[in-house]
């Protein structure tokens, strides 16, 4: 596989041809703040949180987008990058309705957490309070659009290793909502295999299993790379030909 | 406490003083879990106003004021200005003060609604009305954290901020400083 040499914050790195630049700052152990981005689903680009300067373009990319070149100078953690992933996150946190403190997730979420690493100790942008629901429907799992953040990590692991394609994502702008079954309740979903990838893989409190209260709701961050790497097994055995398109029930 | 005693080598007390807007008073409660540090912290500066002392009018030149609670109603309006305009430094003290948090959670709602839904409907009378007249503050069409009414100088997130997180505040100050806290003691919730 071809070697490429780019430079990363001042010092010269290599990587291999058709990475990502974000897979390149990983393997570097960079710590890049990324939200919509989950290692084994397709790119998202969608948060802007992974911005980074490339020289000779004014333009900030996405590290998650942006394939690595030879040659190319990258800055992952000027103070100018710092100040959008902090407004990045404020206008997240503006959007909807993110009351920590009454939260499932309270303790366990991305979103806060970023905050907290970026400095984000309070949101200068106007609180926008739209008026969201819940879907409750499902009798395992509930959805609280107060707490979404549209990084439609629910949609892609639906689809994309699931294989139900439950999840989509409905209007535009701050009327986004994501949906299951073209816009029916989730528990009368007829491609939802109630394997609760989604759930697990949500950066927030807005998926959840029932029955949680304030900060019970603790994901399982490692269970897609466990699950990944079980099929890959699976299949250099020859056993698993292709990846299966319905719930196989490997959760 | 080093800066304490620095403090205490000057033989002027900060004049410290700590108010409680529309908040559910956690974090006073959780100001005082800071047990025998307060008496450390009682040689270092003056009480001068505070849900916890029997003081009735906001006074003048205050060095430090320490806000729990969002702004709701015109009463808290009206002292986050008198706190504002008498204090050196302005604190954000817990969640309430910083984000709105619970407080704000009736903001999705009309005030109007609100209010029938809580007393016309219901038991008791209404606030601002008939015999309330004058006693209870009108509410504001939405609460609001505390640096969208007034210029606040730093933020002390947490409901409530652990004591650990108020000491840390609390000791920058005395030193001096604007806190900065680490990422682990900074988070919202
Ligand atoms: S989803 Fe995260 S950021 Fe939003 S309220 Fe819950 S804990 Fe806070
Ligand atoms: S539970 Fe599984 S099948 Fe159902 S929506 Fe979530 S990921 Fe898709
Ligand atoms: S429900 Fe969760 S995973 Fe899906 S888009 Fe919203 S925040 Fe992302
Ligand atoms: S992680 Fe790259 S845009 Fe979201």
């Amino acid at each position: 596989m071809p070697v490429i040499t780019l430079t990363v914050d001042g010092e010269l790195v290599s990587a291999r041809h058709g990475q990502s630049l974000l897979e390149v700052l990983r393997d570097l152990g960079a710590d890049l703040p990324t939200l919509c981005q989950c290692p084994g689903l397709s790119v998202q680009g969608g948060c802007r949180l992974c911005l980074v300067e490339i020289s000779g373009t004014n333009k900030l990319l996405p590290a998650c987008t942006t394939e690595a070149a030879e040659g190319m100078a990258v800055t992952t953690g000027s103070e100018r990058l710092q100040e959008y992933r902090r407004m990045v996150v404020e206008l997240l946190l503006a959007e909807r309705n993110h009351t920590c403190a009454v939260c499932v997730s309270n303790g366990n979420c991305e979103l806060q957490a970023l905050a907290a690493n970026l400095g984000v100790d309070h949101v200068r942008f106007s609180y926008q309070y739209p008026v969201m629901s819940m879907d409750l429907s499902h009798e395992r799992f509930g959805l609280d659009h107060n707490r979404c953040v549209l990084c439609l990590r629910c949609q892609r692991v639906c689809d994309e290793v699931e294989g139900a394609h439950t999840w989509d994502v409905m209007a535009r702008g701050g009327m986004s909502r994501v949906i299951t079954d073209m816009r029916r309740p989730w528990g009368e979903s007829s491609t939802c295999t109630g394997c609760g990838k989604c759930v697990q893989i949500c950066p927030t409190g807005a998926l959840f299993d029932k029955g949680m209260s304030v900060s019970e709701m603790e994901k399982e961050r490692g269970f897609l790379e466990r699950i990944l790497a079980g099929r890959s097994r699976h299949q250099s055995k020859g056993q698993g030909h292709g990846r299966s398109r319905k719930g196989n029930g490997d959760e | 406490m080093d800066a304490v005693g620095r403090e205490m080598a000057m033989s002027k007390k900060i004049r410290l003083a700590t108010a409680w807007l529309a908040g559910c008073s956690g974090c006073h409660m959780s100001l005082l879990d800071l047990h025998e540090e307060l008496i450390g912290l009682f040689d270092a500066v003056e009480l001068v106003f505070s849900p916890l002392a029997d003081v009735k009018e906001f006074p003048a030149e205050v060095d430090i004021t320490l806000v729990e609670g969002a702004v709701a109603n015109l009463d808290n309006l009206e002292l986050a200005e008198i706190i504002r305009s008498n204090s050196r430094l302005v604190i954000s003290f817990g969640d309430c003060a910083v984000t709105g948090n619970v407080t704000s959670l009736r903001n999705q709602i009309p005030v109007e609604d609100l209010l029938s839904a809580v007393y016309r409907e219901g038991a008791a009378s209404l606030p601002g009305s008939g015999d309330a007249e004058g006693i209870v503050p009108k509410l504001l069409p939405r609460v609001l954290p505390l640096h969208q009414v007034v210029k606040v100088d730093a933020y002390l997130p947490g409901c409530p901020p652990s004591p650990q997180r108020i000491s840390a505040a609390i000791n920058a100050l005395l030193a001096g400083e604007l806190p900065k806290l680490p990422p682990d003691m900074r988070t919202f919730g």
